[in-house]
């Protein structure tokens, strides 16, 4: 009853503060506050009425009790996929090098990231929904007979989704300072104009990681896809109405296409050509978004599909979505790199402003009513792959390290204690991620998955304080190539009957070796400066050859190699866990 | 999957590096540069395919689950 009367509450409030549009800094500020406040309180009532679906036990918690449908998959998936990386990061690389960025990683993702659900995601989701898997660990260790396999593979996972957690978070703290400027003028003093009074970064992440947090404990999986969807909307279609609305602002035409034939005049050739960008970095960029088929949360949003034929919408969707998310950021990044539509020391230094050009567009040329709906609507994009990360990082480590190695001694290791267990499902899985399993009670374990959320956002919130001004394009990129480097591992555990615990285990450590040294040659990610002066991501020269290259391809390579080698060496699964997985049941047929 | 899925992926992986539109600063219709443009295309070239794939060569194991 209270959520009803507040949902009627709000056109009302959003009316009183229309009315106050066009006043000075400080209510503009306060106003686009008073819309990102209101938009939070809409997500935590989501993830209130998604707790009273909320059934007594993991599976629910965490897979939705393979609950979800075609539309509600696809809008989680694209959700989950498309961050901080795609909204702020694509319009503040624009606004740096151009169009370049759409063929780099937008085109080439809707591609890859659907070949990715076709090839891996519809397998883990059979494989998964018949042997009980939870998580990626869950496979690999069931699909390789290897009950240690969550010691190499959980804190290789952790210590790549933390760079993508952090994007999110100083993304959020930047997004929230840039459009509440003028506020708290009092409180929150600036030495750039254009932030003063703005809640600073260290509050606003704060307060994003808490709503994110929320709705992730109480709501769970369901709780995520329902706030997923709502914003993947919200997000795509704030993005189309800021970019009609900038585009008018900065062209100043009479309708939307003369507008955008003026905004697009002045821009410098670099930005509307690929003139300074590498042909084979660009083709080396098409290894990265292969990452999506080794992420953990995608991996888990896989599972919660009610069937396969849920797959096929978000299969052929997805590269539209993107297009429609990209393309309008990249070209407002675009026409931001033209003379004067920007504060004048930003182009000096375009990479320490890079992440501040949508919003600080969205807060010039847009009233603060409209400006606090888009920064919803950005802040939609940030929090819809925040919380599926928070969620999968908390299900890794109870169901993975907490139920396996430390509640292993106090724990009776048989299948009638499973079978009792409220977080089990009817339908008993098969497998020996099942049978292996050792369970906590479902309120337990629920909590020591919240504990652990917990502990991994304050890590990235006080690192993302640490490191704010670093570039979320760089980190995004540091954390791909990671997952990129695993790629070889799920693609051989889902098609080669020869891949071994051993071979799996050697790739995963030659991953994390390889990636470390390159992350370090490279500062820790600060990446190198070109002629120009710019500050760009790392690469590297082939040898004997001018051809540069992302250090993603060594990664991969040395991981294929090594992953290959130790298995021809070492020994296979059983008969029995092989035939499980590769000899379909009589009457099936694996291929048309 | 049979050789058409493959030789589909691959076509499109191919249409994607389009070195022919690196330096060119046309604009299409007067506000889109052509290196822009001819992705935009590929995208909803991409979006076919995959409606057309998953028709013409989903797996039949997982038709049955």
């Amino acid at each position: 009853m209270n959520d009803l009367s507040s949902l009627t509450a709000l056109p009302t409030v959003l009316f009183a503060l229309q009315a106050a549009d066009g006043s000075d800094a400080m209510s503009a500020g306060l106003i686009r506050l008073l819309v990102i406040v209101a938009y939070f309180c809409l997500l935590l009532m989501l993830g209130g009425v998604a707790t009273s679906f909320l059934k007594n036990s993991n599976r629910d918690y965490l897979l939705a009790s393979h609950s979800i449908g075609p539309f509600l998959l696809l809008m989680s998936l694209f959700g989950t996929t498309m961050t901080a990386f795609a909204l702020v990061g694509s319009s503040g690389e624009a606004f740096v090098d151009g169009i370049g960025i759409y063929g780099k990683l937008a085109s080439i993702s809707g591609l890859v990231h659907s070949l990715c659900f076709f090839v891996i995601g519809t397998r883990v989701w059979k494989y998964g929904k018949r042997f009980g898997h939870t998580t990626q660990i869950d496979f690999f260790r069931d699909r390789l007979d290897s009950p240690r396999m969550g010691l190499f593979l959980f804190p290789v996972l952790i210590l790549l989704l933390i760079p993508y957690v952090l994007g999110g978070v100083i993304a959020s703290g930047t997004v929230v300072q840039s459009l509440t400027a003028g506020a708290f003028p009092t409180f929150f003093p600036h030495e750039q104009a254009a932030l003063a009074g703005g809640v600073p970064p260290y509050l606003g992440s704060l307060v994003v990681c808490l709503v994110v947090l929320s709705y992730v404990f109480f709501g769970g999986m369901r709780g995520t896809a329902w706030a997923n969807c709502f914003q993947t909307m919200v997000f795509m279609v704030l993005g189309m109405v800021t970019f009609y609305l900038i585009a008018m602002k900065l062209g100043n035409g009479t309708d939307l296409f003369s507008s955008m034939a003026n905004a697009i005049r002045e821009v410098p050739r670099k930005h509307i050509t690929r003139e300074e960008m590498s042909h084979s970095l660009f083709i080396t960029y098409m290894l990265i978004p292969l990452s999506v088929g080794t992420f953990p949360h995608i991996f888990q949003h896989w599972l919660t599909a009610k069937n396969a034929a849920a797959f096929k919408l978000p299969i052929v969707m997805h590269p539209f979505f993107i297009m429609l998310v990209w393309v309008p950021c990249i070209l407002i990044g675009v026409w931001a790199a033209a003379p004067g539509v920007l504060p004048e020391e930003w182009y000096g230094q375009p990479m320490a402003h890079q992440n501040k050009v949508l919003s600080y567009l969205v807060t010039k040329h847009t009233t603060p009513l409209v400006g606090g709906l888009l920064a919803a609507g950005i802040l939609a994009a940030v929090m819809s792959s925040l919380d599926s990360q928070f969620l999968c990082m908390g299900t890794m480590f109870t169901n993975d390290i907490y139920q396996r190695f430390v509640r292993r001694s106090d724990s009776v290791s048989n299948s009638t204690a499973i079978a009792a267990s409220p977080m089990t499902d009817a339908a008993t899985p098969t497998g020996t991620a099942a049978v292996d399993c050792l369970p906590a009670p479902a309120e337990t374990s629920v909590w020591v998955a919240r504990g652990f959320i917990l502990a991994i956002v304050a890590i990235s919130y006080l690192l993302g304080i640490v490191l704010d001004g670093r570039s979320i394009f760089r980190l995004s990129i540091w954390c791909f190539s990671g997952f990129t480097g695993l790629f070889p591992l799920i693609l051989a555990a889902l098609y080669w009957r020869g891949l071994t615990a051993r071979g799996t285990q050697a790739g995963i450590v030659t991953m994390a070796v390889t990636w470390s040294y390159f992350f370090y040659v490279s500062g820790f990610g600060q990446g190198v400066i070109g002629e120009d002066g710019v500050q760009r991501p790392y690469k590297l020269l082939v040898p004997g050859t001018d051809w540069d290259i992302l250090p993603v391809v060594p990664i991969t390579l040395a991981t294929t190699l090594v992953m290959l080698a130790v298995s021809w060496l070492t020994p296979k699964p059983s008969v029995e866990t092989l035939q499980r997985y590769f000899d379909e049941p009589s009457g099936r047929s694996s291929t048309t | 999957m049979n050789k058409w899925f493959w030789l589909t992926i691959g076509g499109l992986l191919l249409l994607h590096h389009d070195f022919w539109f690196w330096e060119d600063a046309t604009l299409v219709g007067g506000f889109l540069p052509i290196g822009l443009a001819y992705h935009v295309a590929l995208s909803i070239l991409i979006t076919i395919a995959w409606a057309v794939l998953t028709i013409t060569c989903w797996p039949k194991d997982l038709s049955q689950e």
